[in-house]
């Protein structure tokens, strides 16, 4: 699609004051993992940046984040901001991938009295949220605890 | 600074759940205690600090709306948003100003009226300081990040909750003496400990409250001081400092940088060092907020704080007495106006004007507002004259 077609299709399906264009820009990241990598310095962005602030290069990769990694820590949700009511209790934690980046998701698959720190998860696909009765669903990766034992299962 | 600065009026309203007032009659009363307090008419410039008018209330372009409302529509006036750090953010503003010889009459100010929304609005209002695309998509609030890491202290050094319930008791404690406090009473040690989850490990007992609240300072170079009251504060250092905005591309995460960083730098420009401080108005909007704070200031070393808080010595009597206002788990967090607040405090302190939560003997006291979960923290260095 054009890059006008594809500005008026987003106008015309919009939801409730918010275009899906917020959501649907960010799914390489929240489908794929994707990450940029600053050959240079050795160091994975994620979410992916523009240059490497380290060494200032513009020139950076993308590549994709290891589905595994372990729980550095998490809370379990009470107080919900708008939008996310219905639900609660649910699971959030910061999870370190195997290639050492770190990334914020939601906990899912499991009791939260069943959760202990450093445990092995793996990211799976699920519903975050939706917009509305009629608005779209929005879908990113959440963690779950590791199933498959052993195999790194980097990509 | 190229010339020294001071503070010749504090004004504030008491932080509550104000149903009959509005943004504009809130900071009006403030900045008129203030300029009553100052014994000045009018000011040449207007620096507010606010989060959220247009998410709490639906209205921008509060700078005008606000100096109208004073009666003040030819002097420039200007909003500052910085997040949960608003308030500080204005003082720095106006501090440059004044420093830099452009104005010399100075109101400094901070207002945020959020009881017009619900506790979910109020939530998801104060989790838009976080990262949208990579957090609070997530459904994580600003209590939620608190959480984690309160998770992974707790852990790594081995404190348990009721370290952080005791630091809590003592907030009320404070708040018990201060006329201005949300909660100006006395809890017991069981109430702090025994509330419903918000976040977990997070209790509601945990958070600072959500409120309505307006607070002014009036400035002036510190060589004309004397010419409106005779006992005036320097504002002796003032430093802001950043860190990676995203919690998760921290390298340490029990660790606020922009508190060591901004703390550093403002002790470098009053010329103190730890020690010297008398009093400290710290950004305890979560317990282990309060906790990190204390550390990363200089007061305890790292995974410690828990310890100047059981031996008493952040108490009003103690060696470093922390919040002595309350703090914003106690005297309230009106966000935008909260470093304001916590201004007004040390003033009051350095003054001798404190009442009956004052601290003995105090000349030189410091304020510590952060915004997000320390994406910023700005240091004010205050020194009695």
């Amino acid at each position: 699609m054009e890059p006008q077609q594809l500005s008026m299709f987003l106008r015309l399906n919009e939801v409730k004051g918010e275009l899906p264009s917020r959501h649907w820009r960010e799914l390489p990241q929240r489908y794929r993992l994707e990450a940029s990598f600053c050959p240079k310095c050795s160091i994975t962005y994620f979410p992916p940046r523009e240059f490497c602030p380290e060494c200032g290069s513009r020139e950076l990769e993308r590549r994709k984040l290891p589905h595994r990694g372990k729980l550095v820590t998490y809370t379990v949700m009470y107080t919900p901001p708008k939008g996310f009511e219905l639900y609660v209790p649910y699971i959030v934690g910061l999870v370190r991938l195997e290639d050492g980046t770190y990334i914020t998701a939601q906990i899912t698959d499991v009791d939260p009295q069943e959760l202990d720190l450093d445990i092995d998860v793996e990211a799976v696909i699920r519903k975050i949220g939706e917009k509305g009765r009629d608005g779209p669903i929005y879908y990113s990766y959440k963690f779950r605890p590791a199933v498959l034992n052993g195999g790194s299962t980097e990509t | 600074m190229k010339r020294k600065v001071a503070v010749i009026g504090v004004g504030m309203v008491k932080v509550d759940h104000h149903w009959s007032e509005s943004l504009r009659s809130l900071f009006t009363k403030a900045a008129l205690n203030a300029l009553e307090d100052a014994g000045i008419p009018k000011v040449e410039a207007l620096y507010v600090g606010n989060m959220s008018a247009g998410q709490f209330n639906n209205q921008e372009n509060i700078a005008p709306l606000l100096a109208d409302s004073l009666g003040f529509n030819s002097i420039p006036s200007i909003r500052v948003e910085e997040g949960c750090s608003s308030g500080a953010a204005a003082l720095y503003m106006g501090l440059k100003d004044v420093a830099s010889g452009m104005h010399d009459i100075v109101m400094v100010g901070g207002v945020e009226k959020m009881m017009d929304t619900t506790t979910n609005d109020a939530t998801f209002i104060i989790s838009t300081v976080t990262d949208q695309e990579y957090e609070a998509f997530t459904g994580l609030s600003l209590a939620g990040i608190n959480a984690m890491v309160m998770r992974l202290y707790m852990k790594r050094f081995g404190v348990k909750r009721e370290s952080f319930a005791k630091f809590v008791v003592q907030m009320h404690d404070n708040a018990s003496k201060n006329p201005y406090a949300q909660f100006p009473f006395k809890i017991s040690l069981e109430k702090a400990l025994n509330s419903v989850p918000v976040a977990d490990p997070i209790h509601l007992m945990d958070c600072a409250p959500i409120g309505d609240g307006a607070a002014a300072l009036i400035l002036c170079p510190a060589d004309k001081a004397k010419e409106f009251v005779s006992d005036c504060v320097e504002i002796a250092g003032a430093w802001k400092a950043n860190d990676t905005f995203l919690f998760h591309m921290r390298k340490d995460f029990l660790t606020l940088k922009a508190t060591v960083e901004a703390s550093r730098n403002a002790y470098e420009m009053a010329k103190i060092t730890p020690e010297d401080i008398d009093v400290a108005e710290v950004h305890d909007s979560f317990s282990i907020a309060g906790f990190l704070a204390i550390e990363d200031l200089g007061f305890a070393r790292k995974g410690e704080a828990w310890k100047a808080v059981e031996e008493g010595l952040i108490s009003l009597e103690g060696e470093i007495p922390i919040n002595p206002s309350g703090g914003l788990k106690a005297r309230g967090h009106p966000i935008g106006a909260t470093g304001i607040y916590q201004a007004a405090e040390i003033v009051l302190q350095l003054r001798g004007e404190a009442g009956k939560r004052q601290v003995p003997d105090a000349q030189v006291g410091i304020t510590h507002n952060t915004s997000g979960f320390g994406t910023s923290a700005i240091v004010h260095v205050f020194k009695a004259k």
